[in-house]
């Protein structure tokens, strides 16, 4: 296993994670999960440390939006424990895993375009004054913690769905920021993207990243932009994780060549099957 | 602190003003014509000034206008509210005019037959609308059958137990219960006073509550709104179990007003009517968006059409091809409208 990073410490504005001994924020200790026979995560170990980028790369269908899944608490594992600060958590529903500083990123972002964009980011935590909303209180948090992250949009009452690609992923990245998140949970978030909408997602993580208090865990599919942004990457494979190095002791070619290795091997089993089936 | 900045889209631009400063006037026009309900604020305007000034003397008296907005709107509006809440889930509730038809049956068992007295009577049949909102959102949400068949199912099922139980007869109203009933619905105007506070308690539910906010949310992106970590499911119960319990409501106000319980009273009618004020109104069919503002001025348009129609004196037979006619019309001028208004913002 490779050291951990040393992250620049830099006056917190969010998180405040506290690392366990080992100097983790969040350990992943065997977690399996099957969906009736199918084996969708085998016996999986992860840990991130604080301020930490971890990228988790693998194919489709590795079990990478599954394992996010169960970290967030949206489905629980067979088997296995989540480590959060150094104690054993087990969360019945994001509400529970957030409420305990993991905030997650979905693919599909979860923002509801016909709502407006401090409507996104305060959902499912409003401010109320006599169980109505603040909303001119939330309106205003909105624009600063905005404008706090770098993130401009033409306004906060906009609905989302008027909103660019990156403008989307912004206000959802910012969302899960601006909620106290110590582990933040990106489930690709670079994907269907244009290079300059994609440069401003990088750009908003390499800033939380310089920040060091929040632990980031990226599913990505682009190696260059992994080894870019994160600082260790680790590849999962048919439910396992077969690889964990920090980013700077590995190389597009080292995992190009795991990747081709892998469609190599699965193109041999199909085709001993096929000649199973015709013999 | 990074350098993330995009171009504004053009769509969220603040529009131009046009032709020099804006006078208080077009300022004013300006906020009306932003809002959603303006459309349906101005097919109901056209209607009432058509029949108010071709028909003035019978149309403009004050007991058609307590006919118009307390008989003929306010149950429109009630049930509309809670229409309203449940489209913007994507779902539907057609059976909420046989909770209609039951829960006046309901109070009538009960006070007659088992000496409940009045008030407890009333709220258990209110009570009901409860237990039949229930039963459609277990149907729908737990066991996950479509709402459409759900309440088709459940609105059978209490239309055949109105009849069974009523054997079809009509009941009459006790002496006892004659004294509630006034102000529930019996007086001239209380119907619609029931109305306009309900529409207005749906409309701060809606706009200004958490409520409010998770049923967009749910009907928008449920799967997103799961991920917030909303409980959708919940959601779709309480707008069930809020329908029904208006429609309840309505049932009984009904049988005050008319001072007689009618196993005729209610069915799909009061259902479609709601359904179809919403939509007028601006609410969309598929989920995601809807306001009680609008349910509310729909229920007007669909009230004065069916009351101006009345008061023209056309004939019972070809009433109801006017009465469609005229819905399509209505929709179609404030479906252009809000076509015109969105080309003007962007």
């Amino acid at each position: 296993m490779s050291a951990e990073p040393t992250p620049t410490p830099t006056p917190a504005t969010t998180g405040g994670a506290v690392a366990d001994a080992q100097g983790d924020v969040l350990r992943v200790e065997h977690i399996s999960k099957r969906f009736g026979p199918v084996r969708a995560l085998h016996d999986v170990n992860l840990h991130v440390g604080k301020g930490e980028v971890l990228g988790l790369l693998g194919d489709n269908g590795a079990g990478k939006s599954t394992l996010i899944k169960i970290i967030c608490g949206f489905q629980p594992p067979s088997s296995g424990k989540i480590i959060l600060e150094g104690k054993e958590v087990s969360f019945r529903t994001v509400d529970e895993a957030r409420a305990a500083g993991i905030d997650t990123v979905y693919q599909d972002l979860a923002l509801i375009n016909e709502l407006t964009v401090y409507q996104n980011m305060f959902l499912n935590r409003e401010r109320t004054r006599f169980r109505l909303l603040s909303n001119r209180s939330m309106k205003r948090t909105t624009q600063e913690q905005l404008d706090r992250i770098g993130v401009n949009i033409p306004s906060v009452d906009a609905a989302v769905a008027q909103l660019s690609g990156g403008q989307r992923q912004a206000i959802a990245v910012a969302r899960a920021v601006t909620s106290n998140a110590k582990v933040l949970l990106l489930d690709e978030p670079l994907a269907a993207m244009g290079a300059k909408e994609g440069a401003m997602i990088l750009e908003l993580v390499k800033d939380l990243k310089r920040q060091g208090e929040v632990s980031m865990i990226l599913i990505m599919h682009n190696y260059g932009q992994a080894l870019e942004v994160c600082d260790r990457i680790n590849l999962l494979q048919h439910g396992e994780i077969t690889f964990d190095k920090m980013a700077g002791d590995t190389s597009i070619t080292e995992l190009n060549d795991i990747v081709i290795e892998e469609y190599r091997r699965a193109l041999q089993e199909r085709q001993q099957q096929e000649g199973q089936q015709a013999s | 602190m990074s350098d993330v900045t995009e171009r504004t889209p053009k769509t969220a631009s603040p529009p131009p003003p046009a032709g020099g400063a804006p006078g208080p006037l077009r300022a004013g026009l300006g906020v009306l014509a932003r809002q959603r309900e303006a459309t349906v604020f101005v097919v109901a305007l056209v209607l009432v000034l058509y029949f108010g000034i071709r028909y003035n003397s019978t149309f403009v008296s004050s007991t058609n206008l307590s006919n118009l907005l307390s008989e003929t709107a306010a149950p429109i509006i009630i049930i509309a509210c809670g229409e309203v809440f449940l489209l913007i889930c994507g779902e539907i509730d057609l059976s909420v005019g046989f909770v209609y038809m039951f829960a006046p049956f309901l109070m009538h068992y009960l006070v007659d037959f088992y000496g409940v007295p009045v008030y407890p009577a009333i709220i258990l049949s209110l009570a009901f609308g409860l237990v039949a909102g229930w039963a459609n959102g277990f149907l729908t949400v737990t066991m996950g059958l479509p709402s459409f068949i759900t309440t088709l199912g459940t609105g059978f099922i209490l239309w055949g137990l109105t009849l069974t139980t009523s054997h079809a007869y009509p009941a009459t109203i006790a002496p006892s219960e004659i004294g509630p009933g006034r102000w529930i619905g019996a007086a001239p105007w209380s119907q619609f006073i029931w109305a306009v506070c309900i529409a207005a308690f749906f409309f701060v539910l809606l706009n200004r509550t958490r409520w409010g906010l998770y049923t967009i949310a749910t009907g928008g992106n449920q799967l997103g709104a799961r991920e917030a970590g909303i409980k959708t499911g919940r959601i779709k119960y309480g707008a069930f179990m809020m329908t029904a319990v208006l429609g309840a409501l309505c049932g009984l106000q009904n049988a005050f007003y008319t001072n007689t319980i009618d196993p005729s009273a209610g069915g799909y009618q009061p259902m479609f009517y709601a359904v179809t004020a919403a939509v007028i109104g601006g609410t969309a069919m598929l989920g995601g968006s809807g306001t009680i503002l609008g349910a509310f001025l729909g229920s007007i348009v669909l009230a004065t059409l069916i009351n101006g129609l009345n008061v023209a004196g056309i004939s019972a037979n070809p009433l109801n091809i006017v009465f469609g006619a005229a819905i399509l019309l209505s929709m179609i001028a404030n479906v252009r409208l809000a076509r015109l208004r969105a080309s003007g913002r962007n």
